[in-house]
């Protein structure tokens, strides 16, 4: 009965509930970010703009492949259909004479839904395929989409792009507020609340059934879940995320154009969220930061290389895909939990008592024990 | 405890007397094209324990996999209750009363105890009553109370027998189908597992219905048993009649 009185006792003494306390923190943590951005300079804050765009869609692909055990290859594809969503629309309400907050929510609630309802038809594919099949299917999409752009030109641009018509910010700010800072705040909201929705998805019973149908569909079937439903829901929902990030970034860059939504980008996605830790928000965001800064490094390092201008710029497109590939490789040997894993290992060996020094003889009765501590082997075993 | 995790629930009508809770007849299953069991005639009568038991190969796995809906019957009837089990889509027949712990446990690896639980609970949502019915399973096995927050990957083969078994209870089920839940585990443990099986229909009032290829610890805690042969059922008998059946022992179960 003890497991009874312990509940009970921990039941009756209030406190605020998981969703509450994540929504708290959600809110500090956009805060505090909006207030950042006050300090950076106008490019500074258009990358931390673009950092926020990624972020939803790289959470969006974490929660479909590391906790689902979904791979998609196709999130691009699902970023462009947010891209094309917000441009059509804002366009469309531009040219109705429509402005005001209206003509920026409304767009971006487009952009979702198009990538939701791409999504939920991808996901009820990929509830009959199974990993390569589905990778393959979602490859299809992504490859699709230049073809897709330039047949319908007129109304997508082709291969020049959709120049977008987009709300400013409101014009008591604009005395105060730059531009850049705008679009970041923006985007900053976006992912605040992409990261949210989520986070409560992960870790609720809805987190629970996505592991339950991952691990052992029959296990899951015989537990009442709906696998298929299940399936699709969580591949609509990671859609639906990509397609917001698509939307931002359409927003932030006032385009989109097939050429930012390519193969090599939703290879990027996913090499992105497997280094900075699968199936976490805070690994979602580490890929998210990389995304950014890596092609940001290799330029500079290329700039700083006494090449010749031709090949500074032949380097420029092309380290970023080098270093981004031994990256992964050298990752996944160093930390195979990704950057994330890396970070949380980290903290619990910062935790446990120190190792004798080396050389110094040890005590049998520590060392046997610091083996024998199942949290200290955790990182590894897991 | 009486009222506890496998008490009836409301609005279950009770089972007419002689009436047995689970009735399979003439059930025909397979995977492809061959056909693993052929005609096989099953009664389960509420509150007893049912073992079936036979040598690898007999379609012990598929007869609990025919009956939970994994593997669909190509003929035959089953009846829970008197319901028509095989019109129920698979997911939904954990709402019917119906819970199958299957070969390997099904434990969830990356859940927690508590988590793994809960999904047990998940039909009928969250709230008070899942509480409880998790409570009660503490309450039945101390280990699991224990263990609360550790992942599902961290468990010992017995705890997560226990963790399977559990779960099922949680969804207050009316029959239990349990997959050779001996397998792999020390005798004492295989020993401690039967006995709790026996305490649940005893105690609780339980009905389980158990496939088995541990025939004598089997045979030990059941009512009744019923040996499969090549896919068909070839004795139905009081479990302690059978295993002192020299004759059929050692034709269909080798020892």
């Amino acid at each position: 009965m003890s497991a009874h009185s312990r509940i009970d006792a921990r039941a009756a003494r209030w406190r605020p509930g998981p969703t509450l306390r994540r929504l708290a923190l959600t809110v500090l943590g956009l805060a505090l970010a909006i207030t950042a951005t006050l300090a950076l300079e106008p490019y500074r804050a258009y990358q931390a703009a673009v950092v926020a765009a990624y972020l939803c869609a790289t959470a969006g692909l974490t929660l479909l492949v590391g906790r689902g055990g979904q791979l998609s290859l196709g999130h691009a594809a699902l970023m462009a259909a947010g891209a094309y969503g917000f441009g059509l629309t804002s366009n469309a309400l531009s040219a109705a004479d429509v402005a005001g907050p209206v003509r920026l929510l409304v767009p971006l609630a487009v952009g979702v839904a198009s990538a939701a309802a791409l999504g939920a038809l991808l996901g009820a594919a990929g509830a009959r395929l199974r990993g390569p099949y589905l990778a393959g299917l979602t490859l299809a999409v992504v490859v699709a989409v230049p073809a897709i752009t330039s047949t319908f030109s007129r109304t997508l641009g082709g291969d020049r792009g959709l120049w977008i018509e987009i709300e400013r910010r409101p014009e008591a700010l604009r005395p105060y507020v730059g531009a850049e800072q705008w679009q970041a705040w923006v985007a900053l909201a976006a992912a605040a609340l992409v990261l949210f929705v989520l986070g409560n998805v992960g870790s609720g019973s809805a987190g629970r059934q996505i592991a339950a149908v991952r691990d052992d569909e029959a296990a899951a079937r015989l537990a009442g879940i709906d696998v298929t439903r299940v399936k699709v829901a969580t591949f609509t929902l990671s859609a639906a995320a990509a397609g917001l990030g698509g939307a931002v970034l359409a927003y932030v860059t006032q385009i989109a154009n097939p050429g930012a939504y390519s193969l090599v980008f939703s290879l990027f996605l996913v090499v992105a969220v497997v280094v900075g830790g699968l199936g976490s928000l805070a690994g979602a965001f580490w890929g998210a930061l990389l995304l950014v800064a890596l092609p940001e490094l290799t330029s500079s390092v290329t700039d700083a290389l006494p090449v010749s201008a031709g090949l500074a710029q032949r380097l420029d497109g092309n380290l970023a895909v080098l270093v981004f590939g031994v990256l992964l490789i050298v990752l996944m040997i160093a930390a195979p939990r990704g950057i994330q894993g890396a970070l949380t290992a980290a903290r619990r060996r910062d935790m446990r008592p120190r190792r004798p020094a080396r050389g110094a003889t040890p005590a049998p009765g520590p060392a046997a024990q610091t083996q024998g501590d199942p949290a200290a082997r955790a990182p590894t075993a897991g | 405890m009486s009222a506890g995790v496998v008490a009836p629930r409301a609005g279950t009508p009770p089972e007419a007397a002689g009436e047995p809770l689970l009735d399979v007849a003439g059930l025909t299953a397979g995977y492809g094209g061959t056909p693993v069991l052929h005609d096989v005639a099953l009664r389960v009568p509420a509150g007893d324990v049912v073992a079936v038991v036979g040598a690898n190969g007999a379609g012990k796995t598929t007869l609990l996999r025919a009956l939970s809906g994994l593997v669909r019957p190509r003929a035959g009837t089953v009846r829970l209750g008197g319901a028509d089990l095989l019109a129920v889509p698979v997911e939904h027949r954990v709402r019917a009363g119906l819970a199958h712990v299957p070969e390997g446990h099904g434990v969830i690896a990356e859940l927690t105890v508590d988590e793994n639980l809960r999904l047990g609970g998940l039909w009928r949502g969250g709230g008070r009553d899942l509480r409880d019915a998790v409570d009660e399973v503490y309450a039945l096995f101390e280990p699991l109370a224990r263990r609360v927050a550790s992942p599902g990957h961290q468990l010992s083969g017995g705890e997560r027998q226990m963790l399977a078994v559990g779960r099922a209870l949680v969804s207050r089920p009316r029959l239990l189908l349990l997959d050779e839940p001996s397998l792999g585990l020390a005798p004492r443990v295989v020993a401690d597992i039967m006995a709790m099986l026996r305490r649940l229909c005893d105690d609780h009032g339980l009905t389980i219905l158990l496939v088995e290829q541990n025939v004598r610890s089997a045979l030990s805690v059941a009512d009744v048993g019923v040996v499969l042969h090549l896919g068909q059922v070839v004795a139905t008998r009081p479990a302690r009649s059978l295993l002192h059946d020299d004759a059929l022992r050692h034709a269909y179960l080798g020892f």
